[in-house]
């Protein structure tokens, strides 16, 4: 059938020849329609070329020039390959320092925020009633969603020598703790950040275990705390997993809060990437330093992955 | 309720509310810390003023690091719903070669961390001959804007039936019929929440601006710069409220639009990365 002959709009059949362009059109139309893969080539020509001209090439050129070396008399890139900006990395004390720190912290904030947000994702899933439930859920993502610079420049008000930290600890009789401006600092601050993209794959991890396993558990003699280690507990860990890729991930890669809230020993391993792009005009340099944290992260997603954390974000 | 003993709920209760203080404190004290009438930052603050907002509205630089920042999320967001929505109908719609590998590549601005994005483009400008413009720091921002965008449009079309679709090709109408009265109403509010997203997270966005800016100035970068050398730090905590604000109300507008997707769950990405759809990792 003549795909022109169709129910107009007041369900009488139209007869009269449609115009010519429409008839083009709608062959146009059904041409693509049959054929799905002209379809997929036009919409995808547009976002594809983006990424691949300028995020993709960004990419590959910046490893590239991890082999490559700035002439020190110059300042400009030199393309002829060298290893020398990896030798540096492991030759000098001080970044090895840094990179142990970056990853060191990274595992601690991890850890802490796992312990946080554990019991606040059971009482939240499990205990609260309905109503409740949503209104934590929210309370969740208002942090989440606020401005992340905010967040991190309240963290260096409280924790200042008279902020608010120092105030409350002398008001109820214990001394000032002068934590500021250290790594200390750095780990709180971190681990308030990230604690919401914790809280979130547990809850989830939560909300998909069944009640039956509980009372099964329950039933077959298991006291509360049994029950949790044996039945909640490996149940839950894909998503503890999924949520320390966040945790881990996030400060492997952050120079800004250490920049903020860090004191003189605290850089990161993004301080430097940044100095060196920035300030030092070492890109091949800052380019081998980031390798660090990608090979890191790529090794911890191997493992995250064996814990199932990837069916769990 | 089940498998927890009395005392224990008790305890998950308490635990709870000191988790909500955590998260919450932080927030009320960067509210009150507006209103300090004093220069120096020390709590307690002797009393509460509005004095600061009006030096902060009229200070030259910050209105003009705001409308970079404005300018700059506007664009990001209009190439990002261009660009993220005709990605997400490939992806659904069509089984390719590659298919998966494309739909990794869209997400992975969002699942390496910022300071790499933000370096290869940096260099990459630098390496092209390009000068930092708004245009350099609008790239960057819809690099990552897309994926919001992408991931949206992607959520709804999944739980739209592609029939909707032969059946108006059925009924006679072209594609742009098609699109126009079929397609688009069913994926406009998925649509508005992208952007609406993609426009919060552009406006905060300073670890890749940093990179692709040069010497501009996005507010972002003026709070850092100013927090870091200790400068205008009353009028820094006026404005730093007012982001707060302006980043919360269209994440709270997006998240009333995609209430059935849910979609807000599956942020992850920071403000210095927000990992939002790294769900398609595995």
């Amino acid at each position: 059938m003549d795909r022109s002959h169709g129910i107009g709009p007041d369900g009488a059949a139209i007869v009269a020849s449609p115009s010519a362009s429409r008839t083009a059109r709608i062959r146009a139309s059904a041409v693509l329609f049959r054929r799905p893969w002209l379809r997929a080539v036009l919409l995808l020509s547009a976002p594809g070329a983006w990424f691949v001209a300028i995020y993709l090439a960004a990419l590959v050129l910046l490893f590239v020039s991890a082999l490559w070396s700035v002439d020190a008399f110059t300042g400009k890139l030199v393309h002829h390959w060298t290893f020398a900006n990896f030798e540096q990395l492991f030759k000098v004390p001080a970044y090895r320092t840094i990179a142990l720190r970056t990853i060191g912290i990274a595992a601690a904030v991890t850890l802490t925020d796992a312990v946080l947000a554990l019991p606040f994702a059971f009482f939240a899933v499990r205990v609260a009633p309905k109503r409740l439930q949503s209104l934590l859920f929210i309370a969740v993502l208002i942090p989440l969603w606020s401005s992340y610079l905010v967040r991190v420049y309240v963290w260096r008000l409280i924790l200042s020598k008279d902020g608010v930290l120092n105030w409350a600890l002398e008001h109820i009789g214990l001394g000032a703790l002068n934590i500021g401006y250290s790594n200390w600092a750095i780990w709180i601050v971190f681990s308030y950040i990230w604690l919401p993209f914790m809280i979130l794959p547990i809850w989830s991890a939560f909300e998909r275990l069944p009640d039956s396993y509980i009372e099964a558990s329950a039933d077959l003699g298991a006291r509360g705390w049994q029950t949790f280690r044996t039945v909640v507990f490996p149940l839950v860990l894909p998503g503890i997993a999924a949520g320390s890729i966040f945790t881990f991930a996030l400060t492997l890669g952050d120079f800004i809060t250490p920049t903020l809230v860090g004191g003189a020993g605290s850089d990161f391993i993004g301080n430097v990437v940044f100095q060196n792009v920035g300030v030092a005009n070492n890109v091949p340099f800052a380019a081998a330093f980031a390798v660090v944290p990608l090979v890191v992260m790529g090794i911890y997603l191997l493992g995250a992955r064996r814990l199932g954390a990837f069916e769990a974000l | 309720m089940i498998g927890a003993s009395r005392w224990s709920r008790v305890a998950l209760g308490v635990w709870a509310a000191l988790m909500m203080a955590f998260l919450f404190i932080p927030i009320a004290i960067i509210v009150l810390y507006a209103f300090n009438p004093s220069n120096v930052q020390s709590w307690p603050l002797d009393g509460l003023s509005t004095k600061w907002f009006s030096s902060a509205w009229h200070n030259a630089e910050m209105r003009h690091a705001f409308w970079l920042s404005v300018r700059a999320g506007l664009l990001a967001t209009a190439i990002a719903l261009a660009l993220g929505s005709m990605a997400a109908f490939a992806v659904h719609r069509f089984r390719f070669f590659g298919r998966e590998a494309i739909s990794f590549i869209f997400v992975l601005p969002l699942a390496l961390p910022g300071i790499i994005t933000g370096m290869a483009l940096n260099s990459f400008i630098t390496f092209a001959g390009v000068s930092f413009s708004l245009t350099t720091i609008v790239i960057g921002h819809a690099t990552f804007c897309i994926v919001v965008v992408y991931n949206n449009v992607l959520a709804r079309l999944r739980r739209t039936q592609t029939s909707l679709v032969e059946a108006s090709m059925d009924l006679g109408a072209d594609g742009w019929q098609t699109f126009r009265f079929v397609t688009l109403p069913v994926i406009a509010t998925a649509l508005v929440a992208g952007g609406l997203l993609a426009f919060a997270l552009s406006f905060d966005e300073i670890v890749v601006t940093i990179f692709t800016a040069g010497a501009q100035n996005t507010l972002p970068i003026w709070i850092f710069g100013n927090i870091r050398l200790g400068q205008q730090l009353p009028q820094v905590n006026v404005v730093v409220l007012f982001v707060i604000l302006v980043t919360l109300i269209p994440v709270a507008l997006a998240q009333r639009l995609t209430r059935d997707t849910g979609l807000l769950r599956s942020r992850a990405r920071p403000p210095g990365a927000l990992p939002q759809g790294t769900g398609q990792l595995s």
